[in-house]
């Protein structure tokens, strides 16, 4: 076989961005088509001394996805569903395949994927990396709960497969392990059956912070899924208020009607919102996204009733419910050119009020205030580096400017305080800001544990990251 | 902009800067090149000049070094397009980053009227457009990610028409300037400044043979002018001097049917 060019020579470059806009990178760039073509990548990458990162669609809002100066292998290039068993509800996939290739595929057969974050875009390799968690990671637990085998290319060349039972321990630290530990190939996952393709969907006004949490505790025995939506421009005695979703699948009993929605295109949002097209929403978001138009659109939607029958209700399709980030599409080019951080705090069950509540009030004094909170309720999982634990979260996105950068991150340095003080931790999809001696506190022995697999299955360190090499991944 | 924590890629629009820390200048061994590194250090810019001729790059080195100032020097070949990565990666690595790149390396011949020789074609091609495109767009990618930067791009007047006294040369700068205007439409926007300059002559080696060189400047004042233009940012297309863009106007306006009788 000929000698193929240098990696480090030819290889296109890319600026590739965090879905934050606000963290970028030039690297180079390539995009390999099967699993040899991937394996050969590796291997030369190696032989080049050029470090490696994965990356999907770009979903991760900060650094995970960039590699300055080294080489970026994108897994689009394989998208392939591998097999779908309709009888067992599994589904095994290539990394680039997305959360909108699974639902699509299950959902004509009656299933809907366990676990789905807000947007559909995110690749099989990016959320096994994240171990990503949806609305209903208080019950259904994260991603990586339903994952039952995956195939991962190490940087020896090996192809191993991982399980629960094969493995288990490589397997533990692949998920959640931010692509660091060698290339997914093949994730096979379990999928839900589901009877109707809506939800019943029930929204409850919450006062305060206090109350949100308690209707959080209230509802989560018989809600199938729970988000809540907080108004961070809110102070006093309204700190924290803002509005809970519960969402809950519906049977044939339930829902008649409901089977003759598990129809791929009956699921779609419709191209425009009140005879605006989609695509064009996020110009309008622009002229609204600063202080004084986000507390307007904070509080008007703090304050409008949701239109519901007697009951209380109404009903959403599963795409409506579970892709809200995906109604707008780009939404995230509302921020401008220096875009957005999103600062997401994992806490304890038995300090997140105070945690949360001080959080909240904290970037009131200071003037940085988040545009959009959300918050959930988490369960402990079996990942090494998962940000699962028996506790709670909210995640803030704050606006980047050239002339607020360095109040905003002095913000985010106070924030990583009060998590640590909390005995909280992090979630690489969603960071761009923790240092490494932080993490480090924040994840312990998990950490030195992980430390001592990366060693050994890639002893080279090929695969890195921006985000990696910032939190002393490698 | 200070990053929140090492190895984060956060960065938002600077302002352009009043003065380059870090330069990078190709085609520095004589001539612009020389004078622009050497001015270039007089401001304080650690400079990185790279050219084929090591001596001449080391003697320019030296007599900045000489006057207190930080040069590094780098043997390369800009037709050797596959070590431009390795090159721009050492050069930034040391320097610890880069401000300024400027492309100033360019073939010139100017052929008999009866001589038709691909060689030379080729090789003005090679090096003023190929080497320009290898050099520019790599530190166009850095720029565009760091929000800021400075690329500037030595072509000439003489890219304004097809000229029958030197069509390789004409060519290879018309191609010069319109990938530089393309380059700067691509990045101003990030707050990248792509500066496109367009000599008239500068008594170097290049134009030693020409018997008639009306508004001739010398190198160190062309320099003057070229760093002047980059200094003030806002991505220009810039004459030099200034008075050539008169006469390039009166020039790209006269039709072809007189232009090809013109002894130009």
């Amino acid at each position: 076989m000929a000698a193929l060019p240098s990696l480090r020579n030819t290889a296109p470059w890319r600026v590739l961005d965090g879905f934050g806009i606000s963290a970028r990178a030039a690297s180079r760039w390539v995009q390999p088509r099967s699993v040899d073509e991937l394996a050969n990548i590796i291997r030369r990458a190696a032989d080049e001394d050029l470090k490696i990162t994965f990356r999907g669609n770009g979903r991760s809002y900060g650094d995970a996805a960039l590699n300055a100066g080294q080489l970026v292998v994108d897994n689009r290039g394989m998208t392939r569903v591998l097999n779908f068993d309709r009888e067992r509800g599994t589904i095994e996939l290539e990394p680039g395949a997305t959360i909108e290739t699974m639902w699509r595929t299950g959902l004509p057969a009656g299933y809907w994927p366990h676990v789905v974050p807000g947007t559909m875009f995110p690749t099989m390799g990016g959320c096994v990396a994240m171990n990503i968690h949806g609305k209903n990671c208080f019950k259904a637990g994260p991603y990586g709960d339903h994952v039952q085998e995956l195939d991962l290319l190490t940087a020896s060349g090996e192809l191993k497969t991982l399980s629960r039972e094969s493995d288990p321990e490589l397997f533990r630290a692949t998920i959640a392990g931010l692509g660091l530990l060698g290339a997914v190939t093949r994730v096979k996952l379990g999928m839900k059956k589901i009877e109707s393709g809506r939800l019943k969907v029930r929204p409850i006004t919450t006062p305060s912070l206090n109350a949100m949490f308690d209707c959080f505790v209230e509802r989560m025995p018989q809600s199938d899924y729970l988000v809540g939506w907080i108004d961070c421009f809110a102070g006093g005695s309204g700190l924290g208020r803002g509005l809970v979703h519960q969402a809950n699948y519906l049977s044939a009993a339930e829902d008649p009607a409901g089977r003759a929605l598990l129809d791929n295109d009956k699921q779609m949002l419709p191209p425009s919102i009140m005879g605006v097209p989609r695509s064009i929403i996020w110009r309008i978001m622009k002229l609204m996204t600063n202080d004084p138009g986000m507390k307007l659109v904070n509080a008007v939607k703090y304050m409008l009733p949701e239109t519901f029958d007697s009951s209380g209700t109404f009903t959403n399709t599963h795409v409506a419910f579970a892709f809200l980030l995906d109604s707008v599409p780009n939404w995230r080019n509302a921020y401008g050119d220096s875009g957005f951080i999103q600062y997401q705090m994992f806490v304890p069950d038995s300090t997140a009020r105070a945690a949360m509540a001080e959080a909240l009030e904290h970037c009131r004094r200071k003037g940085v205030v988040s545009y959009l909170g959300v918050f959930k309720r988490h369960k402990p999982d079996e990942f090494l580096l998962s940000h699962g634990l028996d506790g709670w979260s909210l995640a803030l996105d704050f606006a980047v400017t050239p002339g607020n950068a360095d109040k905003l991150f002095a913000v985010t340095r106070d924030l990583t305080k009060i998590v640590l003080d909390a005995g909280g931790v992090f979630y690489p999809a969603k960071d761009a800001v923790v240092d490494a001696d932080s993490f480090a506190r924040a994840y312990g022995d998990r950490l030195t544990r992980f430390l001592e697999i990366k060693h050994r299955v890639d002893p080279q360190g090929v695969f890195q990251n921006d985000q990696a090499r910032r939190l002393g991944l490698v | 902009m200070s990053a929140p924590a090492a190895g984060t890629a956060i960065r938002t629009k600077s302002p352009h800067p009043s003065k380059f820390e870090r330069a990078i200048v190709v085609g520095a061994s004589s001539g612009m090149g020389a004078e622009l590194a050497k001015q270039l250090a007089a401001e304080g810019a650690h400079v990185a000049l790279v050219g084929r001729r090591e001596s001449e790059l080391e003697a320019v080195a030296a007599t900045i070094r000489a006057a207190g100032g930080r040069a590094i020097v780098a043997k390369h070949d800009v037709t050797a397009y596959e070590d431009v990565p390795r090159v721009y990666e050492a050069l930034t690595k040391e320097m610890g980053g880069l401000d300024l790149l400027v492309y100033c390396s360019g073939a010139q011949y100017n052929p008999d009227e009866s001589v038709y020789d691909f060689a030379q074609d080729r090789e003005m091609i090679e090096v003023n457009v190929i080497g320009a495109i290898a050099w520019t767009q790599l530190a166009a990618a850095h720029f565009e990610a760091q929000r800021g930067g400075t690329i500037v791009g030595i072509s000439s007047i003489a890219g304004e028409r097809g000229r029958r006294t030197m069509p390789g040369y004409t060519t290879s700068k018309a191609a010069m300037s319109t990938w530089m205007e393309a380059l700067r439409n691509r990045i101003a926007r990030y707050g990248v400044n792509v500066v496109t300059i367009k000599p008239g002559f500068v008594d170097t080696a290049k134009t030693a043979h020409l018997a008639k060189k009306p508004m001739v400047i010398s190198p160190a004042k062309a320099a003057e002018l070229i760093l002047k233009a980059a200094h003030r940012g806002g991505s220009p297309s810039v004459f030099v001097p200034g008075q050539w863009q008169l006469v390039a106007l009166i020039i790209r306006h006269i039709p072809s049917f007189l232009f090809r009788k013109l002894n130009l």
